[in-house]
């Protein structure tokens, strides 16, 4: 049991029916609001890193570009493949956008706020496990595209949706071994106690630094997001999964994916970034976040990630896909569980015994120096040795390339004429002694 | 401590009787179950079984959250809708998505035991069925600490990890066994050193010199006035690279004729659609014709 009880956010007040049912309707609101507007930024903030204007023309900066591009796509002609799995064909792309809508149920996006003099948190809902369930909700998403792909009942869209299957398995490992870290410091798996965690003590980005780097890395693949959107390589697969789909159906996909890119960033913010809380310069300075002020703290760490995330995908290439799925296996599962390990060791430590943390990590470190020290008198692996000496092949391998040591040059045609001129017998050692000479 | 998914569906009330929200969620989700278990019994392609089976354990998870299992219903679609399920669906998939089962029978007299056996599996589920009396829950505040201020994740862990430390240390064990048991039977020695990207690209730029190309062969149906994937791209040189069609088309012998699409180049070059001879000279292969290449495919 952890020794300081984290205070969790209050649902007392929330007797009323209505109040839940409000905060529901805000929640999609202010999901679909902002999907229209993160597509937008998406499109102008990728623009100007790629030095070009971005979307202009319609509305100011542009900005009315989604709302059109949402009226074309709801008034397309529904297209259905003849040869696609007609039931599971139809609810894929719904089970994918309404897994999505679920997960910021959970997410305090600010304090107690006043509704209508009626004070509640601005969370639709929070309970012990709230972190588990937003990983059953993006698990269940991933079913949408994996039965999309399947039931599309074609080609591109199937190997899509395989490679979404393997990459949901290998990265929501080391997504869900990262957060436990979370749950170790914090004590709780509820949303708003480990806001309240952070609040009190520091942020788990500081605190937990490489749990912060597995979970952004292990995020970005889990919303087939640029450098990991194997499922949907357009250069490989067409489109993926969404291949065989059009209008609305298509729609409800790529809603589904922008709703997750919120989500996870969301998430980062309530178990890495304090949640709706101050950011570090401004609340020494005493800038509040009671009440609404705390959603703005919320959703300016929202679409900071969100930045990141857009960031990402105008500098990394795709990864192929066997190097993605080494990255997955042989480098974040291992790390995380070390990490893991490593935390739940120091926390137990200081939970059983006397000593505090910072002694702890000190002595770490100073193993750590020891370690590296020792590392030095390994002795280095030393090259294999260069080929014996003798007849050198400049282009052996296809193109030319100079000697290693050890091999000469033979003579350059202009001194074979120079010497054929001249009358003289070529000789090759004659030659090689000149170019050792140079040497 | 925060009970919000018992203010929607409350837990069995002392007497023993459901609460009007947990009845509502019953008759909802128990009909959905029953047809869905009989989808996983009917259903004739392996897809649909599986599917089956996912709407089964999520209807499931939802049951217990509102008996007051929060952790228990949440992990279940965790692990087993998110893991598992999906580990069938991946293998499913690369086994083939057209691949039905065989329904003969290999096994002699197979029909007459799974008859019987599935009688008698009604007959006991009837008669716990029958026979069951309902009970006052027990144990529920105790996994769930709701006279002390502790949630149901924790009280859970206090239990297992405290009551039921050796079964967990056990199935633990067992666990890692199969795991290395995988790996031991999938393990495959590697007879040749792995071919990374570089022994690759020393062996693109060694195949340079007989002939190889260093990047990727170049696409087909530049042209794009045909069926564009049977028609050979144009080089740099003009001329049209046999290497840019399918080998399955060549195979099939379904490729365009390369020399023709060439000729075809020359003639634009040299004027041939101003004078309009091409149309007179070749119908059959223009980009138009719709019916000739309903015919081809």
């Amino acid at each position: 049991m952890s020794a300081v009880a984290y205070v969790a956010a209050d649902f007392s007040n929330d007797v009323h029916w209505w109040v839940p049912l409000l905060k529901g309707v805000f929640i999609l609101v202010l999901v679909l609001t902002s999907v229209i507007v993160a597509i937008w930024f998406e499109r102008k903030v990728v623009a100007k890193m790629q030095l070009r204007p971005g979307p202009n023309v319609h509305g100011p900066m542009g900005l009315l570009q989604s709302t059109a591009d949402a009226i074309k796509l709801l008034v397309k002609e529904e297209i259905s493949v003849k040869a696609a799995d007609r039931l599971v064909y139809l609810i894929a792309p719904v089970i994918a956008v309404f897994s999505a809508f679920l997960t910021l149920a959970v997410i305090p996006m600010a304090g107690e706020v006043s509704v209508f003099g009626f004070r509640t948190p601005l969370q639709m809902t929070d309970f012990p496990v709230a972190v588990l369930y937003i990983l059953a909700c993006t698990s269940v998403g991933v079913y949408g595209m994996v039965l999309g792909g399947w039931a599309s009942g074609s080609t591109y869209p199937l190997l899509g949706s395989v490679r979404s299957t393997a990459q949901v398995i290998s990265y929501e490992l080391a997504m869900g071994l990262s957060l436990v870290s979370v749950f170790v410091l914090a004590g709780s798996m509820s949303t708003s106690e480990i806001v309240d965690a952070q609040y009190r003590d520091k942020w788990f980005v500081v605190a937990l630094p490489l749990a912060f780097i597995l979970y952004v890395v292990a995020m970005i693949g889990e919303v087939n997001r640029l450098p990991f959107d194997l499922p949907e390589a357009e250069g490989e697969l067409v489109a993926g999964y969404m291949t065989e789909y059009s209008a609305m159906k298509f729609a409800w996909f790529y809603l589904a994916e922008y709703i997750n890119m919120l989500n996870v960033s969301a998430v980062a913010t309530t178990l890495f970034l304090g949640g709706w809380h101050t950011p570090i310069p401004l609340n020494y300075l005493g800038v509040p976040d009671s009440g609404y002020w705390g959603f703005l703290w919320f959703l300016l760490k929202v679409w900071s990630i969100m930045f990141f995330f857009v960031w990402v995908r105008g500098t990394l290439l795709r990864f192929r896909y066997d190097q993605f799925m080494n990255l997955g296996w042989k480098v974040l599962i291992p790390t995380a569980l070390a990490w893991l390990f490593g935390v739940a060791m120091i926390r137990a430590v200081g939970e059983f015994t006397d000593i505090s943390t910072g002694y702890m990590l000190l002595v770490l470190a100073g193993l750590l120096l020891v370690f590296a020290a020792l590392s030095f008198l390994i002795p280095e692996k030393k090259a294999p040795p260069p080929k014996p000496g003798g007849e050198f092949d400049p282009f052996a391998d296809g193109f030319p390339v100079p000697p290693m040591p050890g091999q000469t040059l033979p003579p350059s045609p202009r001194r074979l004429r120079a010497m054929a001129a001249a009358g003289a017998v070529i000789e090759p050692d004659a030659a090689q002694t000149e170019e050792t000479d140079r040497d | 401590m925060i009970t919000t998914m018992s203010a929607v569906a409350a837990t069995l009330t002392d007497m023993g009787e459901a609460s009007t929200g947990e009845a509502i969620l019953f008759w909802v989700f128990a009909p959905v179950m029953v047809v869905a278990s009989l989808g996983l019994l009917l259903a004739r392609k392996a897809v649909h079984a599986a599917l089956s089976v996912i709407t089964v354990m999520i209807a499931l998870a939802f049951l217990y959250v509102a008996q007051d299992a929060p952790f228990l219903g949440v992990v279940q679609v965790v692990v087993y809708t998110g893991a598992i399920m999906m580990l069938f669906l991946f293998v499913l998939m690369l086994v083939g998505v057209d691949s039905s089962d065989s329904l003969v029978e290999t096994i002699k007299g197979q029909r007459g035991v799974a008859v019987v056996g599935g009688l008698g599996l009604v007959a006991v589920l009837a008669g716990v069925v029958v026979t069951a009396t309902p009970k006052v829950p027990e144990g529920l505040d105790v996994a769930n600490g709701s006279t002390k201020d502790s949630t149901n994740p924790e009280e859970l862990a206090a239990i297992i990890f405290g009551h039921y430390a050796f079964s967990l240390e056990v199935v633990g064990a067992l666990l890692v066994t199969a795991a290395l048991g995988a790996l031991v039977l999938t393990h495959r020695e590697r007879l040749v050193p792995k071919r990374d990207q570089k022994a690759r690209v020393e062996a693109r730029v060694k195949a340079l010199a007989e002939g190889g190309t260093l990047t990727p062969l170049s696409a087909p149906g530049v042209y794009a006035r045909h069926n564009a994937m049977d028609v050979p791209a144009l080089g740099p040189d003009g001329e049209p690279l046999e290497v840019s069609v399918n080998r399955v088309l060549k195979v099939r012998g379904q490729e365009a004729d390369a020399d023709e699409y060439a000729a075809r180049v020359d003639r634009v070059l040299a004027g041939g659609w101003a004078h309009g001879e091409l149309e007179a000279a070749e119908p059959d292969t223009d980009g138009d014709d719709d019916t000739s290449e309903e015919a081809d495919q």
